[in-house]
C-alpha cells in the first residue's frame, strides 16, 4: 500500500521520445486506469513506474521516496503482465511462491501465503499443474495470484484482460473489482478498453502519444471531456461528434449552423467565438431523440438500426453531417430509410473547438 | 508384404521413371560405400590374429578349431583330411614335417595318419575373438586412456555449457554499452582457429603449467563462440516479460540466469552438449600437442600412437577403434534427428 | 493406471534433477547475490560474462598476438621475453624460393610442397564435396521411402573422430586388406596404396569427403526444401523438362546454399590435418604432407622445436584464411546487394 507520485516523467528510445512530461499523483488504495489508444505508450509508463525501464527524466516517488535509480527488484512493487508471463516450466504452486522465495521467506509463511491466494483465486485445485495445462482464465488468475502474493506496495497490471474471451472478461473485471474491494491495495491498471477503464477505476488518466489528456473520475471524464479527443475515447458507442459552424455567440447562448439547419439558443456559453467559426457539437447517443420529421432540430433517415431488448441503437444518416448514433428505449423497429427528425437533449450538449479543447458545454453536463 | 512393398514403392500415378531407379541405385551405393567399411571394421574386431592374416579376408570371423590331446596340454589345430580308405576324416593336426602331416585321432592318439600338409583343411568355426576387447584392458593402458577421454570430455563440456550459456544470457538478456563490441569480440574469435595459434596457445599451457595435463586439453578450448551464438540466439526468441515477471519478483539476475533462462534454454543447452561431447571426444590436434606423455594419452591419442608402431596389433587395435567409435555410434542412434536439425539450423558442426 | 505410474517414476527423476539443481543453485548464488550487491544490476551482464571472454582473451586473443610476436623472433626459447627479435627473417626463411613451381628449389622445401598439396587437397576434396553432397541431397529430398534411414546413412560418419576414420580406411586399404582382395578377385594385383604417392593423395581426398559430405548435404537438402514446391508444379503446368527445371529452378534457388558449402568446405580443407595425418602419415616422403601438419611437425615434433618458423607459417596460414572468409563475406554480401 502506497502512494505514487509521477513528476515530469518522460521517456525516449535513442531518438526517439515516447513519454512527454507525465504528472500523474496517485493516493495510497487508489485504483487507477491508464487508458489510451495502442502505441500511446501506456505499457511504457507502467514499466517506468514498475522499474523496469530507467526514466529518461522527471522525478517518481513511490510513498515520498525518489526511486527514478532503483531497480525492479528494489521498488517492491507486483505487475500483471499482458502475456502472464508465468514461468512454464514452474508448476502454479512454484510459480506463485517463486517472489516468495526469492524473499527467502521460511517455508511454513511461504505455504500459508500460497494457500491463501490460492483460495482468494480459486487456484487450489491447479496448484500442480504447469501453465500450459490451464485455461486462459486459470492463468490469468494465476498472474494476479504471483502478484499478490507478496503484499506488494502497488499492484500494476498491463492490459490483463485482452487475451481473454469476451464472457472471461466481463467475470474477470468483476473478480479484479472485488479483489480491490478485498485487499484495497494501491493499483494501476493499463487498458486500451474504456469500458475496463470505467468499470474497475476510482480514476481515469487518458493518455494519447505520450501526454495525459485528462484525469479524473470516470463520471467526471464522461461528462466533462476536456477535448474532441477524449470526449470521442470515452463512453460506448462514442459520442456524436457534429462539425458545425457558429452563427452567434454570447454569455448565455450560442447558434450553430449544422447541415443545412440553424440550431437556436443553444444552452451554451461560448462567449469568446466569432460568428462563422468552425466548431465541433458534442452529444452523446443517449442524449438524441427521434421525433417525427421536421419536429426536431434536423431530419435524417436510418441507416440501421440495432435491437437488443430493453432498447438499442439507431443509426441515422443526415446531409451534410456524419452519422448520427441514437440510444432509444422499447423494442420499436426502425425501417431502413425511413424519414426522422433529431432532436437533441439541451442539457447534453459539449462544444469543442476543432482543434481539441471543449470550449462549453451545457448547464445538465456541467 | 509384397503389397506393402509395392504399396511403399508406388509413385504417384506416374509408373517408375528411370530416375526413380537411379535414385535407389545411387543411395543403395551409398548405404554399402558408407556403413560397410565401419561394419567391416567392427567385423573385423572379432577376429583372432590367425585370421585377420588371412588373405583373402573372411567376411566373418571364422576360427581355426582346436584340440587337446590326452597327456598334453598343448592345443592342436583340428583339420579334415582324406583317409586311406578316401573317407573324410576330422583329426588333430600333431606335426608337420616337410610335405607331409601327422594327423592323430583326438580321442585315441596313439592312431595316426600321414597325409600330403596340402590336402589338409583346417576346421574352422564362428568365434568372436572377445580376447581382443578383454586384453587390452588387463595389459595395456586402455582404462586410463578410456577414463582421460571420458573425463576431458564430461568436465569440458559442463564448463563450456556453463560459461557459454553466462555469457549468452549476459548478451541476449541485457542491453549494455559495449554489447556489441563483445559480440563482434566473439565473433572474432571463430576466425582464430586452433590450427593458427598452435604455438601461442602451447606457451599459454606451458606457463600455466598444464602441459600433460588433461586440464590444458580442458581449458582452452571452453570457451566456444559456437556454443555462445547457438544459445545466445535460442535466448532471444524467449519472451522478455519471462525476464522481467522475475525481476518483479525479486529475483537477482543469477536467479533470473538459474532458475528461469537455464532451464528453459534446456533444449539448446542440450544440442550444445551433445556437439560439445563430440568435439572433446573426437578432439586429437590439440591433445596431441598438450600430451605428450602416454600416461595423459586420450583414446584418440593411443589409438594414434598404437597405429603408428612397427608392429601393428591389428586385432587390439581394431576393437580399441570400436570402443572408441561406440559412444558416438550410440549417441547417433538416438540423437541422429535431433543433431541433423541442429545442423540444419545452426550450420554448425 | 499404467500411465500414473510411469508419470510418478519420471516425476522421481524431474524431482532428483531439480533437487540437484536447486542445490547447485543454493551454493553459487550468494556470491553472484553479494556480487549483484556490491556492482550493482546493471553490470552484471560483465559479470556475467567475464569468464567466458577471460577464457577467449587468455586461449585466443593473447595468442594471436603471441603469435606474430613468436614469428618476429628466433631461438629455441619458448618463453616470448627470452626470444631474440629477428625481424622478417622467419617469413624471408619459409618464404624464400628459387621457383615457386619446384619446391625442391625453396629453402623450406617442406613447407612449399605442404602448401602445394594442400592446395591440391582442397581442390579436389571441396569440388567432390560440392558434386557429391549435390548428388545426395537431390536424391534424399526425391519422394522416397526410408528418407530418415538414408538420411542418417549419409550423415553418420560425420561424427566419427578422424582417427577413427583414418583407421576404418587404413584398414580396408593395407596390403592384405579389403580392398585388395576385392581387386584381386576382379583379376588385379595387390596394389600398395600407401606407397604410391598419387594413390596416397587419392585416398586422403577420397576419405576426408568420405567423412565430412554428409554435413554439407545436410545444408544443401535444407536449401532445397526451402525451395517452395509450387515453383516445380508451375514448370510442370508448363511442361518444363526436368534438368530444365533443375537448371532453372534448383540451381539459382540453390546457389546461397552451395555458397555456404563451398566456403565452409574450403576453410576447413584449408586446415586439414587429422584425418590424413593418421591415414598416410603425410607420406609417401612428402605426398601428402599438409600445411597444418608442417606446423605442427616444426613446432612440436620435429628433431628441432622451430617454434618461431611455426608460428610465421601458422601466421600465413591464419592471413589465408582470413582472406577466405573476407571472400566470403564479400561474395554473400554481393548476393544480398543483388537481390
Ligand atoms: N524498447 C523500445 N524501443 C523503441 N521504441 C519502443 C520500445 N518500446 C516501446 N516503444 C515505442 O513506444 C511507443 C509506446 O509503446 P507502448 O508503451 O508499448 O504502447 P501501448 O500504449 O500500446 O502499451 C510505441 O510507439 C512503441 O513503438
Ligand atoms: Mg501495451
Amino acid at each position: 500500500m502506497a502512494s505514487v507520485s509521477l513528476g515530469g516523467i518522460e521517456k525516449s528510445y535513442g531518438d526517439v521520445a515516447v513519454i512527454h512530461g507525465v504528472d500523474i499523483e496517485i493516493a495510497d488504495g487508489e485504483f487507477v486506469a491508464l487508458v489510451g489508444p495502442s502505441g500511446c505508450g501506456k505499457s511504457t509508463l507502467l514499466r517506468l513506474i514498475a522499474g523496469l525501464e530507467p526514466i529518461t527524466a522527471g522525478e517518481m516517488r513511490i510513498d515520498g521516496e525518489r526511486v527514478n535509480e532503483k531497480g525492479a527488484a528494489e521498488r517492491g512493487l507486483a505487475m500483471v503482465f499482458q502475456s502472464y508471463a508465468l514461468y512454464p516450466h514452474m508448476s502454479v504452486r512454484k510459480n506463485i511462491s517463486f517472489g516468495l522465495e526469492n524473499q527467502r521467506l521460511p517455508r511454513e509463511e511461504i505455504a500459508r501465503r500460497v494457500a491463501r491466494a490460492a483460495s482468494t483465486l480459486r487456484l487450489e485445485d491447479y496448484l500442480e499443474r504447469k501453465p500450459r495445462a490451464l485455461s486462459g482464465g486459470q492463468r490469468q488468475r494465476v498472474a494476479i495470484g504471483r502478484a499478490i502474493v507478496r503484499d506488494p506496495k502497488v499492484l500494476l497490471f498491463d492490459e490483463p484482460l485482452s487475451n481473454l474471451d469476451a464472457e472471461l472478461r466481463v467475470a474477470t473485471r468483476r473478480e479484479i473489482a472485488a479483489l480491490h474491494a478485498e485487499i484495497g491495495g494501491t493499483m494501476i491498471y493499463v487498458t486500451h478498453d474504456q469500458v475496463e477503464a470505467m468499470t474497475l477505476a476510482d480514476r481515469i488518466v487518458v493518455l494519447r502519444a505520450g501526454r495525459v489528456e485528462q484525469a479524473g473520475a470516470p463520471l467526471e471524464l464522461y461528462n466533462r471531456p476536456a477535448n474532441l479527443f477524449v470526449a470521442g475515447f470515452i463512453g460506448s458507442p462514442k459520442m456524436n461528434l457534429l462539425p458545425a459552424k457558429a452563427v452567434a455567440a454570447n454569455a448565455a447562448a450560442t447558434s450553430l449552423a449544422l447541415g443545412g439547419d440553424v440550431l437556436r439558443d443553444l444552452p451554451l456559453a461560448a462567449p469568446g467565438i466569432a460568428a462563422g467559426a468552425d466548431v465541433v457539437v458534442g452529444v452523446r447517443p443517449e442524449h438524441v431523440r427521434i421525433v417525427a420529421p421536421g419536429r426536431g432540430d434536423f431530419d435524417g433517415s436510418i441507416a440501421f438500426s440495432e435491437r437488443l431488448g430493453a432498447g438499442g441503437f439507431a443509426y441515422v444518416d443526415v446531409e451534410g453531417a456524419p452519422q448520427v448514433t441514437v440510444q432509444e428505449d422499447g423494442q420499436a423497429i426502425r425501417p431502413r430509410g425511413a424519414r426522422v427528425g433529431l432532436a437533441l437533449a439541451r442539457e447534453g450538449l459539449h462544444l469543442f473547438d476543432p482543434a481539441g479543447p471543449a470550449l462549453a458545454r451545457s448547464a445538465a453536463g456541467a | 508384404m509384397n503389397k506393402a512393398l509395392a504399396f511403399a514403392l508406388r509413385r504417384r500415378g506416374r509408373g517408375w521413371h528411370w530416375t526413380d531407379v537411379l535414385t535407389y541405385a545411387y543411395l543403395s551405393f551409398g548405404v554399402l560405400l558408407m556403413f560397410g567399411p565401419v561394419l567391416w571394421l567392427a567385423l573385423s574386431s572379432f577376429k583372432t590374429p590367425a585370421a585377420l592374416a588371412e588373405f583373402p579376408p573372411t567376411l566373418l570371423p571364422w576360427a581355426p578349431q582346436t584340440v587337446t590331446l590326452p597327456g598334453d596340454t598343448a592345443r592342436y589345430p583340428l583339420v579334415t583330411a582324406k583317409g586311406a580308405d578316401g573317407a573324410t576324416v576330422t583329426m588333430a593336426l600333431k606335426r608337420r614335417i616337410g610335405l607331409v602331416a601327422i594327423l592323430v585321432d583326438p580321442k585315441d592318439p596313439s592312431k595316426a595318419l600321414h597325409v600330403p600338409a596340402d590336402s589338409t583343411r583346417p576346421v574352422r568355426r564362428l568365434r568372436l575373438a572377445f580376447e581382443n576387447y578383454v586384453d587390452p584392458l588387463k595389459s595395456f593402458d586402455f582404462p586410463r586412456y578410456l577414463w582421460n577421454s571420458v573425463f576431458v570430455t564430461l568436465v569440458a563440456t559442463l564448463i563450456t555449457l556453463l560459461i557459454n550459456s553466462m555469457a549468452a544470457y549476459a548478451l541476449a538478456i541485457y542491453e549494455f554499452k559495449g554489447r556489441g563490441l563483445v559480440t563482434l569480440l566473439v565473433m572474432a574469435s571463430l576466425m582464430a582457429p586452433i590450427t593458427i595459434i598452435l604455438v601461442p596457445a602451447y606457451l599459454v599451457v606451458n606457463e600455466l603449467g598444464l602441459v600433460n595435463s588433461l586440464w590444458g586439453v580442458i581449458l582452452p578450448g571452453a570457451a566456444t563462440p559456437t556454443g555462445v551464438f547457438l544459445l545466445r540466439q535460442y535466448m532471444l526468441t524467449m519472451p522478455r516479460d519471462l525476464v522481467e515477471a522475475a525481476r518483479m519478483d525479486l529475483a537477482s539476475e543469477w536467479r533470473i540466469y538459474w532458475r528461469i533462462v537455464m532451464p528453459l534454454s534446456a533444449p539448446a543447452l542440450a544440442v550444445l552438449a551433445i556437439f560439445s561431447v563430440m568435439w572433446r571426444w573426437n578432439d586429437f590436434l590439440w591433445p596431441l600437442v598438450t600430451l605428450t606423455t602416454s600416461d595423459h594419452f586420450t583414446l584418440q591419442l593411443a589409438l594414434n600412437s598404437f597405429q603408428g608402431e612397427l608392429q601393428v596389433r591389428w586385432n587390439y587395435l581394431l576393437a580399441m577403434t570400436v570402443v572408441t567409435l561406440l559412444p558416438v555410434a550410440i549417441v547417433f542412434a538416438f540423437l541422429q534427428r535431433f543433431i541433423a536439425s541442429g545442423i540444419a539450423t545452426t550450420g554448425m558442426k | 493406471m499404467a500411465g500414473d505410474r510411469k508419470r510418478g517414476g519420471t516425476g522421481a527423476v524431474a524431482d532428483a534433477l531439480d533437487g540437484a539443481w536447486t542445490a547447485a543453485m543454493g551454493l553459487t548464488e550468494p556470491p553472484m547475490r553479494a556480487l549483484q550487491r556490491a556492482i550493482g544490476a546493471a553490470r552484471m551482464p560483465w559479470a556475467f560474462l567475464a569468464p567466458n571472454l577471460a577464457f577467449f582473451g587468455l586461449f585466443v586473443f593473447l595468442p594471436l598476438l603471441i603469435d606474430v610476436w613468436f614469428s618476429l623472433t628466433g631461438g629455441p626459447r619458448l618463453f616470448p621475453s627470452q626470444r631474440p627479435y629477428v625481424g622478417a627473417d622467419q617469413y624471408r626463411h619459409l618464404l624464400a624460393c628459387g621457383n615457386y613451381l619446384d619446391p625442391s628449389t625453396c629453402d623450406q622445401d617442406r613447407f612449399w610442397r605442404a602448401v602445394r598439396n594442400t592446395a591440391e587437397f582442397t581442390l579436389f576434396q571441396v569440388g567432390a564435396i560440392v558434386v557429391v553432397s549435390l548428388a545426395t541431397a537431390i536424391a534424399l529430398n526425391r519422394r522416397i521411402v526410408a528418407k530418415g534411414f538414408f538420411r542418417a546413412v549419409f550423415f553418420f560418419p560425420v561424427l566419427l573422430s578422424p582417427v577413427v576414420v583414418a583407421l576404418v580406411w587404413k584398414w580396408i586399404l593395407q596390403r592384405d586388406g579389403l580392398l585388395n582382395a576385392v581387386l584381386g578377385a576382379a583379376g588385379f594385383g595387390k596394389t600398395l596404396f600407401f606407397v604410391s604417392p598419387g594413390w596416397a593423395m587419392f585416398w586422403a581426398i577420397f576419405v576426408s569427403v568420405w567423412a565430412h559430405m554428409g554435413f554439407y548435404t545436410l545444408i544443401l537438402l535444407a536449401g532445397l526444401q526451402a525451395i517452395p514446391a509450387d515453383l516445380y508444379e508451375a514448370a510442370e503446368m508448363d511442361r518444363t523438362p526436368p534438368w530444365r527445371a533443375f537448371a532453372r529452378i534448383t540451381l539459382p534457388l540453390l546457389a546461397p546454399s552451395l555458397l555456404v558449402v563451398a566456403v565452409l568446405a574450403l576453410i576447413k580443407a584449408v586446415q586439414i590435418f587429422d584425418e590424413v595425418f593418421v591415414l598416410t602419415g603425410g607420406g609417401p616422403g612428402s605426398a601428402t604432407l599438409m600445411v597444418v601438419q608442417y606446423i605442427y611437425e616444426t613446432g612440436f615434433s620435429g628433431v628441432v622445436q622451430d617454434f618461431g618458423l611455426a608460428a610465421a607459417a601458422s601466421v600465413a596460414l591464419g592471413v589465408a584464411l582470413f582472406g577466405l572468409t573476407l571472400a566470403q563475406l564479400r561474395l554473400s554480401r554481393g548476393k544480398e546487394g543483388a537481390t
